[in-house]
């Protein structure tokens, strides 16, 4: 079946199989492969992507589900100013270590700052809370979306 | 802490430098295995075993080879028409690539599907009939023993029982001694639980054999690729100057991609007889149900003390459960890895230890879990009897611990099971973390809380780890020695590159290990390249496990740059029109001593390396040092833990966790803390959730991340950090290791601080994974 899907802006119209999942239609048709697949019960958040602004796990949506939405991956986080507050985060405050999860992570941080500009810790753990990382502990990343959404509302006050 | 001794723009040991690899992971463009994607790739799907135990009376394969896209199926027959229907384990058995008698546990590996698309093999998977005649499943090593047991490993030649192995040290006699004078003997009985690695990528390979050339590429998920490229040349038979084996972008291994699995061997036999790349990535169902499972030793262990607290020795019995093979990744003398650090942290004369191991039903695999070689079994079992014991001798268990320590004056010290101890200065981590945690004033809250019906516990560990292995005299695997490199090229712009026999998994070895050349020739870290995973690229070494990419390797990176730096000296002293001994090296000048003016830099003498020689010398700037270590490193660390337990359901949560890790000087203290953090992560999730049984029909409960609890970021409690730094004495920079560290020392912090909670009602041993359940039938049978 046909689909149509405006991935990080450009529009991808491919002909998939109706089971085809997204995560592997990101991947394996568009080739865009910094979205991961980490299990089969939409666990680990690995595969996370924004559709239409919100985070899902791209292998729990088909991706005839996507057609005619605005998908944002890993891929599309940098803007034309440089990278997004949220990945310079990651590296400075040390937020990933095999980087498996981080596109997913970084995803839905993003999106958890858009909405909330100065998260707790614990609201933080609780937006992250659908993604696993065997690697950090998770604090560093915690800590870094705390540093993307303070430095977000730091630029945005100084402008 | 030692502070750098080289400036922030160099970038030597003891700087928090940001990590280099970050750069293309942030960007979605890290290249993991799944990412490879070389024309003509076909995919591999693997029929695994619905039951633990049955013999295969035939498959079919017809309908599934009828399918468009499908190109072959595999099956155990056909493999071992080539002579790979089996395959050698690390420990000496062989395991089954694909069944042809029997299937010995749920989840092995029956058929292959090669196809054209991931979905069209997965689709076949389903069209394969396989005619099994059920047999009775064994599903505890106890009943494996039993007398009259049903034989699992029918087809080795004179097996006669379920016994995998067995394995004793220490000194019986010294222990029964230490037992007859002992004023009382202080039992615990636990199971540490079979737990998976689990790491965040799953285990995949990339075979690529060009059939006409021979050439066979191998893009494998390996935490060992030259050790991985010799064993294909032995198992496989290939020419071992055709196979190049590439570890790319790792997500996570800690332990799990040591193996060599039967999907690695099906999928490269498969490229060879198409002649085309064949691709498996395993699912997470997989990995968790047929790989590298850790730990799942049965422990009875019993420790003479005196009323005064003194430990005069220990005495350990074990059972292990194999699984179906032997297949333990561990070095090949260890039967049971290096159980012998279960003397800990404490000075006394007499342990024996006597283990066996059986083969079940179960999956094989006995990889270290982010430990050096069972030392988290070992670490976990004496941190609890010293635990117990301070409650039956009735003192404090800080104070129990202190009592026992190795005092920093007897380093480096013999331990009974013969170990030598490099360095150490426990009573000081110990006193500094109870400083921190503030461990008189919890004691009263404990008891005025206990008042009230509340129940607080405050559980110490004090952990030794021996790691970095290890001394070629006494560590090989499958015969290779555990030695490892670093090739050292500086270009003439002054420019490096360094080649590693280790890989990194996450570890940041592109960062810290540029960060030792920077220490000793003053190169900025920067602008040192870091090359690893790729065989024809790099030299040869065991990997990254067990915690040795430091001891090994990082000491195999200071010798090369040493070496550098003494060629480096004459061409200075050259150019200088000094002699040899006058020149000095900091931080990337080369200066006359006693003439600071007169002076070169480390990029002037790069270039004069390639121009401008003395008399004699032999161009270029480059070396490669094999470095085989003369003894293995001691981090040690002590964590103390308060957790406050719900009397009426069980349930406990953490309120403090406090952990000092002592591992030597720290290359870039970031690095070490994220290490650590991940770490007590893994060590809470074992304690509190994280473990893989069986029902007794051998089915695998925990095949998926709903049922293998791991934890999130909601459940992971917060840590507090601390830090000593005793140098090892005898690694080139004094540094030992510290990526295990932390999962091996902290479930025991976490146990003992919920018996702690509840050790007044005499509640001595819950196993782990210590479930509110468990906790809550506890109180109830001591109440
Ligand atoms: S791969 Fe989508 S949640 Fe795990
Ligand atoms: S950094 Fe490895 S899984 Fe998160």
């Amino acid at each position: 079946m046909e689909v149509n899907i405006t991935i990080n802006g450009s529009e991808h119209a491919s002909d998939v199989e109706p089971r085809t999942l997204l995560v592997d239609h990101i991947r394996r048709t568009v080739g865009l492969t910094g979205t991961h697949v980490g299990c089969d019960t939409t666990s680990c958040g690995a595969c996370t992507v924004l559709m239409d602004g919100t985070p899902v796990k791209a292998c729990t949506v088909l991706a005839a589900q996507a057609d005619g939405s605005e998908v944002t991956t890993v891929e599309g986080l940098k803007g034309a100013d440089g990278l997004h507050p949220i990945q310079s985060a990651f590296t400075d405050d040390h937020g990933l270590q095999c980087g498996f999860c981080t596109p997913g992570m970084m995803l839905v941080g993003a999106s958890l700052i858009a909405e909330n500009p100065d998260p707790s810790d614990d609201e933080v753990r609780w937006a992250i809370s659908g993604n696993l990382c065997r690697c950090t502990g998770y604090i560093n990343i915690v800590k870094a979306i705390q540093t993307a959404a303070a430095r977000v509302a730091e630029s945005s006050n100084g402008s | 802490m030692v502070a750098p001794t080289t400036p922030a723009e160099i970038g030597g040991i003891g700087h928090s430098l940001q990590r280099k690899e970050d750069a293309r992971l942030i960007e979605g463009q890290g290249n993991f295995l799944d990412d490879i994607d070389l024309p003509n790739t076909l995919h591999m799907a693997i029929l695994r075993s619905p039951l633990a135990h049955a013999r295969i009376n035939g498959i079919d394969s017809e309908a599934a080879m009828a399918l468009d896209g499908v190109l072959a199926v595999v099956t155990g027959d056909l493999m071992d028409q080539h002579g790979l229907a089996w395959m050698p384990t690390l420990s000496g058995d062989t395991q089954a690539v694909l069944a042809t008698d029997k299937v010995r546990y749920q989840g092995q590996e029956v058929a292959a599907v090669i196809a054209t698309d991931p979905y069209i093999a997965t689709d076949a998977l389903e069209l394969i009939e396989v005619d099994y005649e059920e047999l009775p499943p064994i599903t505890t090593p106890q009943q494996s023993l039993e007398e009259g047991a049903a034989l699992i490993r029918d087809e080795k030649e004179g097996q006669t029982d379920n016994l995998a192995y067995t394995w004793e040290t220490g000194d019986q006699g010294a222990t029964e001694e230490a037992f007859a004078k002992a004023d009382r003997v202080v039992t615990l009985e636990t199971h540490y639980p079979r737990s998976h690695p689990a790491p965040l990528e799953t285990c995949g390979i990339v075979a690529d054999i060009n059939s006409v050339t021979g050439q066979a590429t191998i893009y494998m998920t390996s935490q060992a690729p030259h050790a991985h490229r010799t064993l294909f040349a032995m198992v496989a038979g290939l020419p071992e100057q055709n196979i190049r084996i590439v570890s790319p972008d790792i997500g996570g291994g800690f332990g799990n991609k040591v193996p060599i699995y039967p999907g690695y061997v099906v999928a490269t036999a498969a490229s060879l007889l198409i002649g085309q790349p064949v691709k498996w990535v395993e699912s997470r169902t997989e990995n968790l149900i047929s790989t590298g499972f850790a730990r799942d030793y049965y422990m009875k262990g019993e420790l003479a003390v005196t009323d005064e607290g003194r430990i005069l020795g220990l005495r350990v019995n074990m059972l292990s459960d194999q699984g179906a093979f032997y297949s333990d990744a561990q070095p090949t003398q260890f039967r049971a890895g290096l159980f012998h650090v279960v003397t800990g942290s404490y000075d006394f004369p007499a342990a024996h230890i006597d283990c066996k191991g059986a083969f079940t039903n179960k999956a094989p695999g006995g990889v270290a879990y982010r430990c050096s070689f069972r030392i988290t079994e070992a670490s976990y079992l004496i941190e609890r009897l010293v635990q117990n014991a301070a409650y039956e001798v009735g003192i404090d268990p800080a104070e129990m611990r202190l009592r026992n320590f190795i005092q920093p004056e007897q380093f480096p010290y013999e331990t009974a099971t013969g170990f030598v101890y490099d360095s150490g200065d426990y009573p000081t981590a110990l006193r500094t973390a109870m400083d921190e945690v503030g461990y008189e004033d919890l004691r009263r809250e404990q008891a005025e809380a206990r008042a009230e019906g509340r129940l607080i516990g405050i559980g110490i560990a004090h952990f030794t780890e021996a790691v970095g292995a290890g001394p070629s005299r006494t560590y090989d695997i499958a015969g290779l020695k555990m030695i490892d490199s670093a090739e050292l090229r500086v270009h003439p712009t002054g420019k490096a590159i360094l080649k590693l026999g280790v890989k990194t998994q996450g570890q940041g070895h592109e960062t810290t290990f540029a960060q030792i050349v920077a220490e000793v020739l003053g190169i900025p870290a920067n602008d040192i390249k870091v090359e690893h995973g790729d065989t024809n690229h790099t030299p040869y070494g065991l990997g990254t496990y067990a915690s040795r990419s430091t001891p090994v390797g990082g000491a195999a990176t200071a010798v090369v740059a040493r070496k550098l730096a003494d060629k480096s000296k004459k061409i200075a002293a050259h150019l200088l029109e000094a002699a040899d001994e006058d020149i000095e090296l900091a931080s990337g000048v080369f200066s006359v001593a006693g003439s600071p003016d007169r002076s070169v830099t480390i990029q002037d003498v790069a270039l004069a390396a390639y121009t401008n020689l003395p008399e004699g010398m032999e161009y270029g700037l480059e070396d490669v040092t094999y470095y085989d270590p003369p003894n293995l490193t001691y981090p040690y660390g002590s964590y103390i833990v308060v957790v406050e337990v719900d009397p009426d359901t069980g349930v406990w949560q953490v309120q403090r966790m406090v952990a000092l890790d002592d591992c030597g000087v720290r290359i870039n203290p970031m690095i070490v803390e994220g290490q650590i953090c991940g770490g007590l992560t893994e060590g809470f999730a074992m304690s509190a959730m994280q473990w893989i049984t069986f029902d007794e029909d051998g089915n695998c409960i925990g095949a998926n991340f709903m049922d293998y609890l791991v934890p999130t970021a909601w459940e992971t409690p917060r840590f507090e950090l601390l830090a000593t730094e005793v140098p090892s004495p005898h690694h080139p920079i004094g540094a030992k290791g510290v990526g295990e560290s932390a999962t091996v020392g902290s479930p025991a912090a976490f146990v003992n601080a919920v018996i702690d909670a509840v050790a007044h009602l005499g509640v001595r041993n819950i196993d782990m994974p210590v479930l509110p359940d468990r906790v809550w039938a506890a109180i109830e049978e001591a109440s």
